[in-house]
């Protein structure tokens, strides 16, 4: 069985690009918007890219102000400067 | 000069915080670290710690300055607008007293207890954490007073919440499992709340129940939740990497850890029912059924999460069949309980309308209809007749978790589920395999709990009668407790919806 | 909807919650600090006592010899609940990152003197140990204090060692182009040079004091009020004739930090003096068991600093500050 790792974002205006970006760059991810949120599932392991959400943001986008718009996470966390990646081991 | 070198964020970090300890030579170490062994746990090499999240004190007050700002923003105008009128239905309000009441004062304890973990596990990196996490909890206590200060300010019920913390029967079932908590040693701290709690449960309440305010219109509440999760969200990460860490270090803390992890677990699971109520039955509009808020954060998050674990020997938690089997009933039986003892309570409560049962069905098509439709319809009945029930004898309550007896046996739902233990001549009853377990693991730690019924019939709690009782409790007679329809909370509700009908033409 | 507000009656029916207004005297409205901290920890009916200090319940006043009526007098001037702290943490630190992006364009550091840059090296950068041990100790006193007026500020107190710690650490980087090799000599020294083995033994000293107010008085009043001035005020002094002015921006945090740290320290200890003349005489006694011994303790460093006449007098002169303060404190 796969093992899903997610990731649970505000639906706001910061979290948006975060949102566009995590879609575009993991293929197979599964997006399900409730009330305020939305939560994006995906087997194994998911990333969010520095620069792919700099390129819709369209300024410079440190992977830590992932901090304001995160609600919840679930897999082993790796953070660095140029992503942020959960994957299950 | 050379040019600088360039720093990633790791490497900033650990230059940063990594050397900041030392082995002390003038005091000894067990001196400074007093509570660091006597639970059995071994740790050979603190530096193996690798911090989940890197964040400096600047970066931590900066990201928090910015969530804030916004939080205050939403809270001062949702107070400015009278936003509590735009609520899809003031039965909603009574969720949040039980949040306040029973939800809040725990945050306090977190923020506490990680000052406690903060300052005494040995190593930089998971005692920075700690304390970063004794601030967020601080803000969260804080945050939804102040949240729920606007609430206060019409509603009853929201005015007593610390003094009732300490005291009133339901309140003891949150209140003991932190006090358990806080009373254990920091790693079985750090397991409890930070991996067992935090990571594998309390996803649960903040993030369904949190979207369930936004569906009913409580902005105030959904900002103050999600803005709490944000930071939730870094102390789960703290709580896997705590376990991992543990499991990493010596095999001897294997069985430790599952022991914890049993407990905790099973201890979550019961006072998270109030939860199960809360959603099934609290939320007018509804947004997931609590059975179904189980399966994504317990059964497949927790499955993942388990299955990652296990590589370490590390089983899912002893009773995890149980919890999830009990999904089926617990917000339902949690629900009839508070309905009888409602004139107890410092909330309302209301039967499910038929529209709610038959949601109630469709949600729970092998048991909503067979077990619980017919004593709501019947309740139903006996409202309508002018006999509305209360129930008055004074419920016997589990030693462990503090819940009245009112749980059904696992596979047979007709009897009542307890289970007795022998202590020092004294008989301890508790409401399941699970309860039971803990007891007996540390029965001179739970023979010591503060029973509230046991304490009302030791004359403790303001005199013998339910009246003297209620009022110890500084619950306001008529107006904080009894049904929804007829409080003053759903008078002004009414006035509040005919003028804007009226307004609205 | 949109609904004109006027024509409805929205008038609240209670203004703050029934422990508050018993504390104003009448139910009237409460601002943020007094909602977010009063009465917020729990006081009776506690479960368990805990497994690592059976003798105590996990919130128990009689941690310390200090006696109080009530712990809630001990009120913060500055009201700080956690939004308030954290905004005003953010915008101070903001200034000291515009500080270290200024001093770093313009080569600011390359101006100090050789000689005087091995002496930062040596008296600045070992400090962030006894920032280190002072954070454990504000988290010791926010975990074994009694009530919440006087606990926040105390995990507060911790998250700003930290930062000044890891402020020291940034110094070090900018001296030393990132590589880190200036913390370690630092650690060294602080592990192993004289002049700093009274300190690291007053550190670890101060880690094992078991009443959490003797801690208050030892680290908030005693330790904090003779480094900030001697090392922030004196040796900074010394540094500005052999171009240190830019080190100055970068640790001016600092001197901005223990003027409001020094008005809730104050605030606290007056108050608990003012309470009885035991819990005057106890904390005097404090003050006088631990002043010597921390001025003892920094005497090589300011020695080794400024020279034995002019280190001496300069920390004659704070501790002589620090007496009068404390007199003004009620601590005879």
């Amino acid at each position: 069985m796969p093992r899903i790792v997610s990731i649970t974002l505000q639906n706001t205006d910061d979290a948006r690009p975060i949102i566009a970006a995590i879609t575009a760059d993991n293929p197979g991810a599964r997006i399900n918007a409730m009330p305020g949120i939305v939560k994006i599932d995906r087997d194994d392991s998911l990333t969010v890219r520095r620069a792919s959400v700099e390129d819709r943001l369209g300024r410079v986008w440190d992977p830590q102000e992932i901090h304001l718009s995160i609600v919840s996470m679930a897999g082993n966390l790796d953070e660095d400067d140029d992503y942020f990646n959960l994957s299950w081991s | 000069m050379n040019a600088p070198l360039k720093l990633g964020l790791k490497q900033r970090y650990s230059l940063l915080t990594s050397g900041l300890d030392w082995t002390p030579s003038y005091q000894p170490f067990e001196k400074i670290y007093p509570y660091a062994e006597f639970e059995g746990i071994k740790i050979h090499d603190w530096s193996k710690w690798e911090d989940p999240f890197r964040l400096t004190m600047d970066a931590y007050w900066k990201f928090q300055a910015e969530k804030e700002r916004k939080l205050y923003a939403v809270l001062d105008s949702f107070a400015q607008n009278n936003g509590q009128m735009n609520l899809s239905d003031v039965r909603y309000v009574n969720a949040l007293k039980l949040f306040l009441t029973g939800v809040s004062p725990l945050e306090y304890q977190a923020h506490r207890g990680f000052a406690h973990v903060g300052r005494h596990v040995p190593g930089v990196g998971p005692r920075i954490a700690a304390q970063m996490q004794s601030l967020d909890e601080l803000r969260h206590v804080q945050t939804q007073v102040h949240t729920l200060s606007h609430y206060n300010k019409f509603f009853d019920g929201f005015s007593e919440f610390r003094h009732m913390h300490d005291r009133v029967w339901y309140l003891s079932v949150p209140k003991s499992f932190f006090d358990d908590a806080r009373t254990a040693g920091p790693f079985e701290y750090f397991i409890a709340i930070g991996f067992a709690f935090e990571y594998v449960l309390t996803n649960l309440l903040f993030v369904p129940f949190m979207s369930g305010a936004a569906y009913n219109g409580d902005l105030a509440t959904v900002t103050f939740g999600f803005s709490a999760q944000s930071d939730e969200s870094r102390h789960m990460t703290l709580g896997i990497e705590v376990i991992k860490f543990l499991l990493e270090q010596d095999p001897g803390n294997l069985p430790i850890v599952q022991k914890w992890v049993d407990k905790w677990f099973w201890r979550g699971h019961r006072v998270l029912g109030l939860v199960a109520m809360m959603m099934d039955y609290m939320l007018p509009k509804k947004i997931m059924s609590w059975r179904e808020a189980w399966e994504i954060y317990f059964t497949e998050a927790g499955g993942s999460l388990f299955e990652d674990l296990a590589r370490y020997g590390l089983k899912v938690p002893k009773y995890a069949d149980v919890a999830t089997a009990e999904a089926d009933h617990l917000s339902h039986q949690n629900w009839a309980t508070f309905y009888q003892y409602c004139h107890a309570a410092g909330f309302h409560t209301w039967l499910p309308s038929a529209e709610e049962m038959d949601w109630l069905s469709e949600k729970y098509p092998t048991t909503f209809d067979k077990y619980y439709r017919p004593r709501f319809e019947m309740w139903a009945e006996m409202e309508k007749e002018g006999k509305r029930f209360y129930n008055n004898a004074l419920p016997q309550l589990c030693s462990v978790c503090q819940i009245p007896m009112v749980y059904t046996e696992h596979g047979d739902h007709g009897a009542t589920s307890f289970r007795v233990s022998d202590y020092k001549g004294e008989k301890y009853h508790t409401c399941s395999d699970g309860c039971k377990d803990i007891f007996d693991g540390e029965p001179e730690k739970y023979s010591q709990a503060w029973l509230p019924v046991h304490q009302i019939f030791q004359g403790n709690c303001g005199g013998a009668g339910l009246e003297d009782v209620l009022k110890w409790y500084k619950l306001n007679l008529g107006a904080d407790n009894l049904q929804q329809a007829g409080s003053p909370d759903q008078k002004l509700w009414d006035e509040w919806m005919a003028a804007k009908d009226k307004v609205a033409g | 909807m949109t609904i004109d507000i006027k024509t409805l009656k929205v008038e609240p029916r209670r203004n703050t919650f029934g422990h508050i207004a018993r504390r104003l005297g009448a139910d009237k409205p409460a601002s943020r600090y007094e909602e977010a901290t009063l009465d917020i920890q729990a006081t009776d009916n506690f479960h368990y006592k805990p497994l690592w200090d059976t003798a105590h319940w996990h919130y128990d006043a009689s941690r310390t010899a200090i006696r109080m009526q009530d712990w809630y007098v001990l009120r913060d001037p500055r009201q700080y609940y956690y939004a308030s702290y954290n905004i005003a943490r953010a915008g101070q630190y903001q200034a000291t990152e515009r500080n270290f992006d200024f001093v770093a364009k313009r080569g600011l550091l390359d101006g100090i003197e050789p000689e005087w840059r091995d002496t930062v090296g040596f008296y600045l950068l070992p400090l962030r140990h006894m920032e280190w041990a002072a954070n454990m100790n504000s988290t010791n006193m926010c975990d074994r204090g009694y009530g919440t007026a006087v606990t926040a500020p105390c995990i507060f107190s911790a998250g700003d060692h930290l930062a000044m710690a890891q402020i020291l650490g940034r110094v070090g980087l900018a001296l030393d182009g990132n590589l880190g090799t200036s913390l370690q000599e630092a650690k060294t020294a602080w592990m192993e040079a004289p002049e700093w083995q009274g300190l690291r033994k007053l550190a670890e000293d101060s880690l094992v004091i078991e009443d959490w107010f003797e801690q208050m008085v030892a680290q908030n009043l005693v330790i904090d009020g003779l480094l900030y001035p001697l090392v922030y005020g004196a040796f900074d002094k010394a540094g500005q004739t052999r171009g240190g002015t830019g080190l100055s921006m970068l640790t001016e945090f600092m001197n901005d930090w223990f003027a409001e740290h020094s008005r809730w320290v104050d605030a606290v200890i007056k108050t608990a003096a003012a309470e009885s003349a035991e819990n005057k005489a106890l904390l005097g006694q404090w003050c006088r068991h631990w002043l010597p011994v921390v001025k003892d303790a920094f005497a090589p460093l300011a020695t080794r600093v400024l020279g034995a006449q002019q280190g001496a007098a300069a920390l004659d002169e704070v501790c002589a500050a620090l007496s009068k303060r404390a007199a003004a404190l009620g601590l005879s």
